[in-house]
């Protein structure tokens, strides 16, 4: 099966564009960690398949208020962040496990679909609280966009990094997971931009992560707040809760998190 | 395509594309590495490459050409078993085994990288790993006193160090 399979494995981020092209027909290769059990389980045979580990997309650099993430950064090192944005070095550690951490990329984290019995993303969440741009290419060429409108258009595109202004405080909060799994059920995302703004976004609900507009309008009252954010979302069934128990879990993690911003008067 | 085995420098035939796990159990022979749930979540499948643990099952054999990988095999010899071997065995951490491999070479690693004997720690480092026989306690006691630098009596079985600090039995 694989043998037939075309595989590119550029050396410079131009490069990986140029092959890139308007993405049809190309399936893309960061870590490995989404599209490698497609491909071994038959469920995806790529025609043409792009490999991103040398292609030198892994730019992790902070520069004075600026935080620019590359696409091939390993999840793991996000946990470099920790005094910059502690919320996203949070969730970066919360994804499954010291292994796949050194090897998941921060664009396949982004850039993945919600799998079959389980939420994916775990990282969307936190950008999307950071307003975070993303830089893309495909067949309009590149672009920048707000990762609010790179998530619900990301099919035929290559992420190549994202951008955003450090916030003054951030806050994380996750249903606790067990041994026998490694997944993200529900987690709740929280800035306090540095001119004030509170910016809130869940990951684990239907679709991709999302804005909490309603509890982030009611910030100033974390119980009000929480009410508030069941309303914001869809939430789902799947493999490692209902949506019943996510309902009932989001106004406590968005409570926590209001909490942990200091919102609570 | 090459991979350093073992310390020994293989030429690959199989396609880009081939998981690390399949080259190594089905091309090189090399059978430690096991295929459990080969979609990363059970740890079974972990080798060391360029001394780092990683899921041989989520790795296409093209992103890691050249690369230096360890195996089970590749850690002592059943005459001069390693550090961690050897206190697998002592603390009687295998029973089916079919974790086993996978386990050592993330503790070897845990190790190396300055890894104490707290045994919080070691549950974070091992996170990724599955025991079907749940003998994680015996497990965490064998990390422990590798980390710890004991040695080892390989003509005994170590009673469990793990059970009092659960509060369990006595």
């Amino acid at each position: 099966m694989t043998q037939t399979t075309e595989v590119l494995l550029p050396t410079s981020a131009d490069e990986a564009a140029s092959l890139f092209g308007d993405g049809k027909g190309i399936t893309v290769i960061a870590g490995g960690t989404v599209v490698l059990p497609e491909i071994t389980h038959r469920r995806l045979v790529p025609t043409r398949t792009l490999l991103l580990a040398r292609a030198g997309l892994d730019k992790l650099a902070v520069d004075g208020s600026s935080v620019t993430v590359g696409a091939g950064v390993l999840v793991g090192r996000l946990a470099e962040l920790a005094d910059d944005v502690k919320a996203l070095a949070q969730c970066a550690l919360n994804v499954a496990d010291y292994e796949i951490r050194r090897q998941a990329t921060v664009g396949g984290n982004v850039c993945a679909t919600a799998g079959r019995d389980a939420p994916r993303g775990d990282l969307q969440g936190p950008f999307l609280a950071l307003d975070a741009t993303v830089r893309s290419v495909g067949e309009s060429g590149e672009s920048s966009q707000p990762i609010e409108e790179f998530l619900a258009n990301r099919s035929g595109r290559l992420l190549l990094d994202l951008r955003f202004e450090k916030p003054a405080r951030s806050a994380f909060a996750a249903i606790d997971y067990p041994h026998t799994h490694a997944y993200t059920v529900l987690a709740v995302t929280g800035v306090r931009t540095t001119s004030g703004e509170t910016r809130l976004a869940v990951t684990g609900v239907a679709g991709p992560a999302r804005r909490l507009p309603s509890a982030e309008a009611a910030a100033d009252d974390p119980e009000k707040a929480g009410a508030a954010a069941v309303g914001d979302v869809a939430f789902a069934d799947d493999a490692l809760a209902s949506a019943w128990y996510r309902g009932r879990t989001l106004p406590s993690l968005v409570g926590r998190v209001l909490g942990e911003l200091g919102e609570a008067s | 395509m090459n991979l350093i085995v073992n310390g020994v420098e293989r030429e690959i035939e199989s396609a880009p594309l081939t998981t690390l796990l399949d080259v190594l159990r089905e091309e090189l022979d090399v059978t430690s590495p096991k295929a459990g749930c080969e979609q990363g979540g059970c740890g079974a499948c972990t080798v060391l490459v360029d001394g780092e643990p990683q899921r041989a099952c989520l790795t296409a054999v093209g992103v890691v050409d050249g690369a230096e990988i360890t195996t089970a095999e590749g850690l002592g010899t059943p005459d001069d078993l390693s550090p961690i071997q050897q206190a697998f065995t002592h603390h009687y951490a295998a029973q089916c085994g079919f974790c086993t491999a996978g386990m050592m070479l993330a503790a070897e690693a845990y190790v190396r990288r300055g890894g104490t004997d707290d045994r919080e720690a070691i549950q974070e480092a091992l996170a990724g790993h599955v025991c079907r026989c749940t003998g994680y306690v015996k497990i965490i006691d064998a990390v422990a006193a590798v980390a710890r630098g004991d040695s080892f009596d390989l003509t005994v079985t170590a009673p469990s160090q793990g059970m009092t600090n659960l509060g369990g039995v006595s």
